[in-house]
């Protein structure tokens, strides 16, 4: 399998679609010649035209917009939001027309499309280009939150996605675009909804997403050195949640950890907990349940302000200690 | 005139040949006569909504469009079967005008499992997607960017069909109606924009709240060809919807029509109509679209009076009908509430 990078999967998942399906294409700000603001459409416009490569002016509540009507008639868009702070801008027509045409209309519009959007802190972009906000998406009804760690997992992901006839919020975290990871050279898909086992392990379940499954990762390596054997559970989407794979492996290790870059209040790492709280695994628990997520502040400038607003390798590794050392 | 509740009288308009008229449009006597009969359904249509809210009938709201029946009509005869409509929260005139069964309308509008939408949407929310009907829109000015997207697919899929998205005064002081008029002038979209000007954003007046009307003037702005006209006057929203249409159809991109009307009623059932005086709401009475368009045709003896009569009558029964239909139909199924979410 070659090694290629989280941006490379993500472009040959677009490519590979547009080329097998005339009725997907893409939509955004700079995604022509520049190649989007991240590279990842680099050479698109080249290969599919304007006819498919759709390139913008700054107008995201259009750009999303649109892409709601042209997936009611039959295409597929691909719309990009350049950072996902600007999620924001398209509320309305992510919450309100995409999530609810099908409900709305007694079940007869579809509304097959995607949203790709970086998001996440690390690249010195301060608080507006910086967040993490996938909880705003993950609590409407109709809309499916797709959050890939891994290339493997992006391109598998996003095919599905692509294919799927659901609204769907794509969600790179910024720093893993030039992280690199083994894909298959032929075609693959991984279904939306299943849970991935990044790390076996007995002693601990860490639930985690993108960037933090990697530092969750480095963590849970570390603590091996004493003994600790860490199980990692990436939902690898938000919406749906895979809760059994999560419950299963809670009932397996008996302590849960759950690490996210979003701030804590209302963050997707209480809807975890609450799930747990009320399956099985409940009654499987030798500890307090923890949480351990970016603090409740916007993302700050300096570089050592940005690095002590979200989780990093040392704080897990403090965390999952603190919780086998019985402290809470 | 007949059995309807608001009565219009209208007086002193300036005489014209409507036969004449008629022949330069291409419209034969007998489209003439259905565009009437299909302004009276519509009026039929609401105001038998107001009655059936009255009678404690109708669980939600809705917005009523009495007064702008001649805008539905002259537009609603413009689409072809294949083109897209995008309508507004304020739309059964255009369904209806769009060819849509008011059966399944009025049981929707009561909110049974027989309505287009089986119950889900309500009056705000009627669509009929299976007949590009892509549905009315509570979110004012949304369908400005749907329609974009609408415009994209036909570009992409070169047919010759053309995306109608209809918005109010009030829409178009929204921020999406830059973006959406900007992006299909941009790429020669084939977008028929029409702005319905009813003098009302619920209670503000279109003057005090918007720095530059007409609205057409903002679309010429962006290089959208755009035209103001008398939406009270069936037949020239006709003339200049056929035009738009055309134009958009043979690929020369956008255009942006608004027609002025009033809307005779309040915004919805909560309006006092605190905000305008009776004196202004009768005088717009007078100027009414179904009693002008009526006028003309007994004048031009393409109609006469005892026709007036039969399908006054004869429209009465078709929303009676309806009534029946909705009323006799099933309510949703419980169990259905979690259903449609996800495709």
């Amino acid at each position: 399998m070659p090694e290629i990078t989280f941006r490379q999967a993500i472009h040959d998942a677009m490519v590979e679609e547009m080329r097998r399906d005339k009725t997907v294409f893409l939509i955004g700000e700079d995604i022509g010649t520049y190649g989007g603001a991240f590279g990842v459409s680099a050479g698109m416009l080249d290969e599919f035209g304007t006819e498919r490569v759709w390139e913008t002016p700054i107008s995201e509540e259009t750009i999303v917009d649109s892409a709601v009507g042209a997936a009611m008639v039959g295409m597929r868009p691909i719309a990009e939001i350049m950072f996902m702070d600007f999620v924001t801008l398209v509320m309305d027509p992510l919450v309100n027309q995409a999530a609810k045409a099908r409900y709305m209309f007694g079940g007869k519009a579809t509304v097959p499309l995607v949203v790709r959007m970086p998001n996440g802190s690390g690249a010195g972009a301060a608080a507006q280009h910086s967040q993490s906000l996938e909880t705003l998406l993950m609590h409407i009804p109709g809309l499916k939150v797709v959050v890939p760690s891994t290339p493997y997992d992006a391109k598998g992901l996003l095919i599905s996605s692509i294919r799927d006839p659901n609204p769907i919020c794509f969600i790179e975290h910024k720093l893993l675009y030039k992280t690199k990871g083994n894909v298959p050279d032929g075609e693959y898909s991984i279904p939306l909804g299943v849970a991935d086992v990044k790390r076996t392990g007995t002693d601990l379940t860490i639930v985690t997403s993108e960037i933090m499954v990697h530092k969750s990762l480095s963590a849970a390596e570390h603590l091996s050195k004493e003994g600790i054997s860490i199980e990692i559970i990436d939902p690898r989407t938000l919406r749906p949640l895979d809760v059994d794979t999560i419950t299963q492996s809670v009932m397996k290790t008996g302590r849960l950890l759950v690490v996210h870059e979003a701030v804590k209040t209302a963050g997707w790492a209480g809807e975890i907990m609450a799930s747990v709280s009320e399956s099985p695994a409940w009654d499987y628990l030798d500890a307090p349940m923890r949480r351990l997520t970016g603090k409740d502040i916007p993302i700050p400038y300096n570089k050592f302000l940005e690095r002590a607003a979200v989780p990093q390798e040392e704080d897990i590794i403090r965390e999952v200690q603190a919780i086998l050392n019985n402290e809470y | 005139m007949g059995t309807r509740k608001i009565k219009e009288e209208f007086e002193n308009e300036k005489t014209i040949d409507i036969q004449k008229k008629a022949k330069e449009l291409g419209l034969s006597n007998d489209q003439l006569v259905e565009m009437y009969q299909t302004m009276v359904e519509i009026r039929h249509f609401e105001e038998m909504a107001t009655q059936l809210y009255a009678l404690g009938k109708v669980h939600g709201t809705m917005h009523l469009s009495i007064g702008q029946e001649a805008v539905a009509v002259g537009t609603g005869l413009t689409l072809q079967s294949n083109d897209y409509l995008i309508n507004h929260h304020r739309g059964h005139g255009h369904f209806i005008a769009s060819g849509a069964d008011v059966n399944k309308m009025m049981a929707e509008f009561l909110g049974k499992d027989t309505g287009f939408c089986h119950g889900h949407g309500g009056s705000m929310h009627i669509a009929d997607v299976s007949a590009n009907n892509l549905g009315a829109q509570g979110i004012v000015g949304a369908q400005m960017g749907i329609a974009v997207g609408v415009g994209i697919a036909i570009k992409i899929k070169k047919t010759d069909q053309v995306a109608l998205v209809i918005f109010g005064d009030g829409a178009a002081n929204r921020g999406i109606f830059q973006e959406s008029l900007n992006m299909s002038s941009i790429w020669d979209l084939p977008v028929v924009y029409l702005c319905e000007n009813n003098h009302y954003a619920m209670s503000v007046e279109v003057e005090r709240v918007s720095g530059k009307v007409p609205f057409k003037d903002r679309a010429k702005a962006l290089g959208v060809p755009g035209y103001f006209i008398d939406g009270n006057d069936a037949l020239a929203v006709y003339e200049f919807m056929k035009n738009a249409f055309d134009h958009a159809r043979a690929g020369l991109g956008p255009v942006f029509v608004e027609v002025e009307t009033y809307r005779i009623l309040g915004h919805s059932k909560s309006d006092r109509n605190l905000y305008r005086s009776k004196e202004e709401i009768d005088e717009w009475k007078q100027k009414g679209p179904i009693r002008r368009f009526e006028k003309l045709l007994l004048e031009g003896n393409i109609i006469t009076e005892n026709q007036v009569i039969e399908i006054d009558k004869k429209m009465a029964k078709v929303i009676e009908d309806a009534v029946e239909f909705a009323e006799n139909s099933p309510e949703p199924k419980i169990e259905d509430v979690t259903e449609f979410v996800y495709a």
